[in-house]
């Protein structure tokens, strides 16, 4: 039952041999070591566990591995290029957006996908597209700021 | 008690040189105003630990844990300013027992206000070493000296100076603090009472930041455990044999523990599923329906919290009389990250990396439970996803622990959003009941409050009444006999429910009165600090006075709590339609004494705004018997982001007064201001938390 599976993960070219139904939170946390996607729920309602896939924010606790093959995965570790931060980890920083950072790293990715589609948005707009990703110390407000300065600051083509 | 992780002697082995302070966080008073689970042998040895570096960085060592509250930035400053060192050669090594001084654990908002002013003290001291050893070095008096960025230097002839590092190298000094010396006076701080945005942000934003679950070992195995459907069920058997098939299962058993292990967590998941329990049910005869009068039914001994004056006079004083009784609901800690434990043998020691508010406590029980002596069990504690009270309990430790010992290998216990919400323990249900009188003018004569389950934590009556008695029946969650299931501390513990009934009830008293909710408040308030709350968050909040009900769905509440006043105010709107509550924007008012960093206490009070929108609105463990039924966000519902209203904070200044909590005190409002900005708006008085839709759509018909 194990398959030999083959997507793009932070910018290279992986192969791994695995059983294609495992989750691909536990994939990426357990075989690559990439701790920053985290566990919260195991269903989807939360978003902890938010992960890019072909430019889609995906909830990766809940996505097979075999459905992400010849796809092109981002996590929160692949967002810093060359070291240096992305708008978005930036003005979470700048504005204080976290408290434990538990929820951090899939606030980040689910934004990241939001700017994506939408790089102008409102406040509204973003309080939207951030929603279903849940919060527990109550950064909320600020997450909402630091979304919408980056989305400024990637105007400027930064 | 002794220092129960490395002795003395191991510190400096592990540390090397450099200048060390020790010194005793926990005096005698403070231990026994504690509850008394808490409370143990007092220290009579040093027990904490400050170093200077031989290259001039400072460590300060304490049992607190970082779980998003934010002492990792807190504590540094308080080392940076006493120590005149630059904030950022300052490192905090938190909640590792072997490395840090005994702490009972982190909550009731302490670390500031309790474990604070030793640890400045302890810097001051180390400083003052400092200063003697420059004074030999360059030869100048230290009455001539003065430090900046931990560069010691004659204030005659500044050519004469020396670094901290260089006076630290090649040394082992250490000192041991008896009388605390003098801290810095307030206008002097260089670092304290400035806002710094958090030190651990950047290694969150990158995925960096390490908690429990992110630690990884060779032969590591994931635990998924054998639950009962009910917390009253008792495991009677269980079939193991089909999991047994699965390749590379371990299944361990140990009497009620029965537990599957495999190197990939999916795949210990899906052999639990196949292993099958049979059980025997006892369950409590109750649910969240019948829970109130059950509680009352069930009520402990009572006994008097506060006494003042005589009932009978107030009684007799009293031209309006109001009873009411209050109902709050058991409620989850749910943090984001469920209760984690990575456990492992290191030679004839058991390691465990684990979620914890409690790593010592937690240590303790661990060597309990595995009747192992204390100093062969180190509990290291990392990042940790949110707490709130919930991680003060860690059977998830003594599980990894249990199952580590027995399979023989490194253990991770992680606990599945399903097991959070079923192994949690609650914020206990509690009733409250309260008989009140005021007289013509408009005075409270009389306060009869009885609290039931919630403990008395923020209880007194605050107000300046006459005749007043509180009683309280039980102490906080301390009735596992009562409960259906484990209940325990919930961010400000009791206090939730207290100023819900409170504050409910002299809005109730005011519109009897026939006055506004503020003035009626200022009327009978003489504590001089919670009337310049009141009036500085009726100032950032533009109140303008009416009676209730005004229509404009303004409503306000104050109180105390971890030695902290607090008031907000608050404008809603409801939809008489669907009973759905929309907050549109709250004002919070802080006086904390000294506030440390400004920036994390605005972002305690905004994040205890924002969660108490919770326990005031929807949330609501639903349970029959020990079942619980709401065991994953679906169905049981935390803030979002489309609630959050616009929020204005006000912390009054207050650098000469000692520092007091900040994580807790701005949560305990949050039900009574948005019962009374509904009476607002509506004029239906909203008796039980959470105010559902239809709840609200209920209270309306008796309007």
């Amino acid at each position: 039952m194990e398959e030999t599976i083959r997507f793009e993960l932070n910018g290279k070219n992986e192969e791994v041999l695995l059983d294609p139904e495992l989750a691909l939170l536990w994939v990426l946390r357990e075989r690559f070591g990439l701790t920053g996607t985290k566990y919260g729920c195991g269903v989807g309602f939360c978003g902890a566990c938010t992960v890019m896939v072909d430019n889609e924010p995906l909830r990766s606790c809940s996505v097979p591995v075999g459905d992400v093959a010849g796809k092109k995965i981002l996590t929160i570790e692949g967002l810093a290029n060359d070291g240096n931060l992305h708008p978005l980890q930036d003005a979470f920083m700048k504005h204080d957006a976290l408290q434990c950072g538990y929820c951090t790293p899939g606030m980040i990715m689910n934004a990241y996908g939001l700017l994506l589609k939408n790089p102008e948005p409102s406040r509204q707009e973003i309080v939207v597209g951030m929603e279903n990703n849940l919060c527990r110390c109550g950064a909320h407000a600020r997450i909402i700021d630091a979304v919408e300065s980056a989305a400024h600051e990637m105007k400027g083509g930064k | 008690m002794k220092t129960k992780g490395l002795t003395r002697r191991g510190f400096f082995k592990l540390f090397g040189g450099g200048i060390f302070i020790f010194f005793s966080t926990w005096d005698a008073m403070k231990l026994l105003a504690l509850q008394p689970q808490t409370r143990r042998t007092l220290p009579t040895d040093y027990n904490a630990f400050l170093r200077i570096g031989e290259d001039g960085m400072v460590s300060g060592f304490t049992g607190k844990i970082e779980m998003g509250q934010g002492p990792v930035t807190s504590l540094v400053q308080m080392l940076a300013d006493e120590l005149d060192v630059a904030y950022d050669k300052v490192k905090m090594i938190m909640g590792d027992t072997d490395l840090c001084p005994w702490d009972m654990g982190t909550f009731g908002s302490l670390t500031t206000r309790v474990f604070g002013p030793p640890f400045r003290a302890a810097a001051a001291e180390a400083k003052a070493a400092l200063l003697m050893l420059g004074s030999e070095k360059l030869g100048v008096p230290v009455s001539q000296l003065e430090v900046k960025e931990g560069i010691i230097m004659d204030t005659l002839d500044r050519n004469k100076q020396v670094s901290y590092a260089t006076l630290a190298k090649g040394k082992k000094i250490e000192r041991y603090l008896d009388t605390k010396p003098p801290v810095k006076d307030f206008r002097d701080f260089r670092i304290m009472g400035k806002s710094y945005l958090r030190q651990d942000a950047l290694l969150k934003v990158t995925g960096q930041a390490k908690y429990a679950g992110d630690f990884h070992m060779p032969g590591m195995l994931y635990a998924r455990i054998l639950r009962p459907p009910s917390h009253g069920a008792k495991l009677v058997s269980a079939d193991t044999s089909a999991a047994e098939k699965i390749e590379g299962i371990i299944v361990v058993r140990d009497g009620d523990l029965v537990a599957v292990l495999h190197e990939l967590p999916d795949k210990a998941a899906e052999a639990l599923v196949k292993v099958k329990g049979e059980y025997r049910f006892t369950e409590k005869e109750v649910d969240d329906k019948s829970i109130f009068g059950y509680l009352l039914k069930s009520a402990p001994e009572p006994y008097i919290v506060v006494e003042a004056g005589n009932l009978d006079t107030g009684r007799s004083l009293s031209r309006t009389i109001v009873e009411s009784e209050f109902y709050n609901s058991y409620v989850a800690h749910a943090p984001m990250e469920p209760h984690t434990a990575l456990a492992y043998m290191e030679g004839d020691r058991m390691i465990l990396r684990a979620s914890t508010q409690t790593p010592f406590p937690a240590q303790e029980a661990v060597a309990q439970a595995l009747g192992m002596p204390l100093e062969k069990v180190r509990v290291i504690t990392p990042f940790v996803g949110g707490g709130f009270g919930g991680k003060s309990v860690n059977p998830q430790m003594i599980e990894a622990a249990r199952l580590a010992k027995l399979a023989g290998k490194p253990v991770m216990v992680a606990w599945t959003r399903q097991e959070e919400f079923f192994y949690d323990s609650f914020r206990p249900a509690a009733v409250v009941k309260v008989t009140s009188g005021i007289d013509e003018a408009g005075r409270i004569n009389l306060w009869d409050y009885r609290v039931y389950f919630a403990g008395e934590r923020g209880s007194d009556t605050i107000y300046d009444v006459p005749h007043s008695r509180t009683t309280s029946y039980g102490r906080g969650w301390t009735a596992p006999e009562v409960h259906p299931f484990a209940t325990g501390p919930w961010r400000a513990p009791g206090n939730n429910t207290n100023t819900f009934a409170r504050e409910s009830q002299i809005d109730v008293l005011a519109v009897r009165a026939g006055m506004d909710p503020l003035e009626f408040r200022l009327k009978n308030l003489k504590d001089e600090r919670m009337i310049a709350v009141l009036k500085a968050v009726a100032d950032k909040f533009g109140w303008t006075p009416a009676k209730g009900p005004s229509g404009r769905g303004y409503g306000i509440a104050c109180g105390t709590d971890a030695g902290t006043w607090v008031a907000h105010m608050a404008e809603v709107k409801v939809d008489p339609t669907t009973g759905h509550v929309r907050v549109v924007r709250v004002a919070c008012a802080q006086d904390m004494g000294l506030c440390i960093n400004p920036e994390g206490a605005v972002i305690q009070m905004e994040g205890c705004i924002t969660m108490g929108l919770g326990y005031a609105l929807t949330e609501e463990i639903q349970f029959t018997g020990g079942k619980i039924h709401n065991r994953n966000f679906d169905s049981y519902t935390l803030p979002r982001f489309s609630w959050v209203p616009k929020i204005e904070t006000v912390i009054l200044d207050q650098h000469d007064q000692p520092a007091q909590g900040g994580g807790e005190p701005a949560i305990i409002c949050m039900g009574g201001l948005l019962a009374n900005a509904i009476f607002d708006a509506t004029g239906a008085r909203m008796y039980q938390l959470p105010m559902t839709p239809e709840r609200l759509l209920d209270a309306l018909k008796k309007v």
